[in-house]
């Protein structure tokens, strides 16, 4: 795959994948006003997924749109991280899987906005916008329940014991990243770690959690070798509509 | 039902010059909380540009009961509108 198809398509299949995922709690949060604000969170990832994946198939030049490469591709051609297909689990897990993926996605955004190619700073500039929101309200929610109920903080730390070892994988760079770096299309990953660990060793400690020392990193999601059993479920539910009725309109 | 969070009422500006308006209310663990609720629940279709939120227990209400002696006494006093004036239309929204 071409290296600039190849990366869009990282950024596009983050947010579709996680989008969905968000998009699964509709009806089903705690609270009215949970469900709403996840539900607006799911739109703008899923939003921001059109001009990635809309990018995407433009550098790609094959004829297709943002809609076939969503729906009509199977698991091992996605590029999204681990991190946003694993599954939902309780409120607070999904809550700490959105602010750890939000911290990063914010860095990374910011990043972005200097990229040298024009319409890659344009989507990171109006995405920053959303995401600066989404890390606001997931930083909260986090602090909010880690420093709440001695359920809701037990909750918590096991949350962040179970998702930490999927950070890694944000932050290590393979050849694709690398040459995109070197053509100053996107940040250095490795060099986004240290703004990173800042902001989130200050959440979590207001949060009264604690963060294991430990750097094991699952990886295998960013490059399609080693997806979770979780992806293919996902994307059975996701894609059953556009499979089932080929080019269906509505 | 003392785990729920308080009720909170929501007030949006629509456009710069115009007053805040009741929009309706919600629940949240504090004032922050609120305010992030409302930009959710009565802002997604771009209705405003300010939020102000007010703990529904703070505030003070007449009482439906003395809707008589507080509201009838100025229905016939068609002397107080001031309908009998033309606003230029410069002024803007009144």
């Amino acid at each position: 795959m071409p290296d600039l198809f190849e990366w869009l398509c990282r950024m596009g299949d983050n947010t579709l994948v996680l989008g969905h995922r968000v998009s699964e709690w509709c009806g089903h949060a705690p609270v009215l006003e949970e469900d709403i604000a996840l539900a607006n969170t799911a739109l703008d990832l899923i939003g921001q997924t059109q001009m990635w994946l809309g990018l995407a198939a433009e550098v790609q030049g094959e004829g297709r749109s943002a809609d076939d490469l969503a729906f009509r591709r199977d698991a091992w051609d996605f590029r999204n991280c681990l991190l946003v297909e694993l599954p939902n689990r309780d409120f607070g897990h999904t809550l700490m899987r959105q602010f750890l993926f939000d911290s990063w996605h914010k860095l990374m955004l910011t990043g972005l906005c200097e990229s040298q190619d024009d319409r890659i700073a344009a989507i990171a500039m109006k995405s920053l916008k959303e995401v600066s929101y989404h890390q606001e309200r997931s930083a909260d929610t986090v602090i909010g329940l880690g420093d709440g109920t001695a359920e809701s903080h037990d909750r918590m730390q096991a949350a962040l014991d179970r998702l930490w070892p999927y950070m890694g994988e944000l932050f290590q760079p393979d050849a694709v990243d690398d040459r995109m770096t070197r053509q100053g299309i996107a940040p250095d990953l490795a060099a986004l770690r240290s703004g990173f660990d800042a902001i989130i060793a200050d959440t979590i400690q207001e949060a009264t959690l604690v963060l294991t020392d430990s750097r094991f990193a699952h990886r295998g999601g960013r490059d399609g070798s080693r997806h979770t059993e979780h992806l293919g479920h996902m994307l059975a539910v996701m894609q059953v509509l556009p499979r089932s009725y080929p080019d269906a309109r509505w | 039902m003392s785990n729920e969070w308080p009720l909170w009422e929501v007030f949006i500006r629509g456009q710069h010059g115009m007053s805040h308006r009741h929009v309706g209310s919600l629940h949240a663990p504090d004032a922050e909380m609120a305010i992030k609720n409302a930009r959710d629940v009565y802002t997604r279709r771009n209705e405003g540009v300010s939020i102000w939120v007010v703990p529904a227990a703070q505030i003070a209400a007449s009482s439906p009961s003395d809707k008589g002696p507080l509201f009838d006494p100025s229905r016939s006093k068609v002397y107080r509108h001031p309908t009998f004036f033309d606003i230029p239309d410069d002024v803007g929204a009144m």
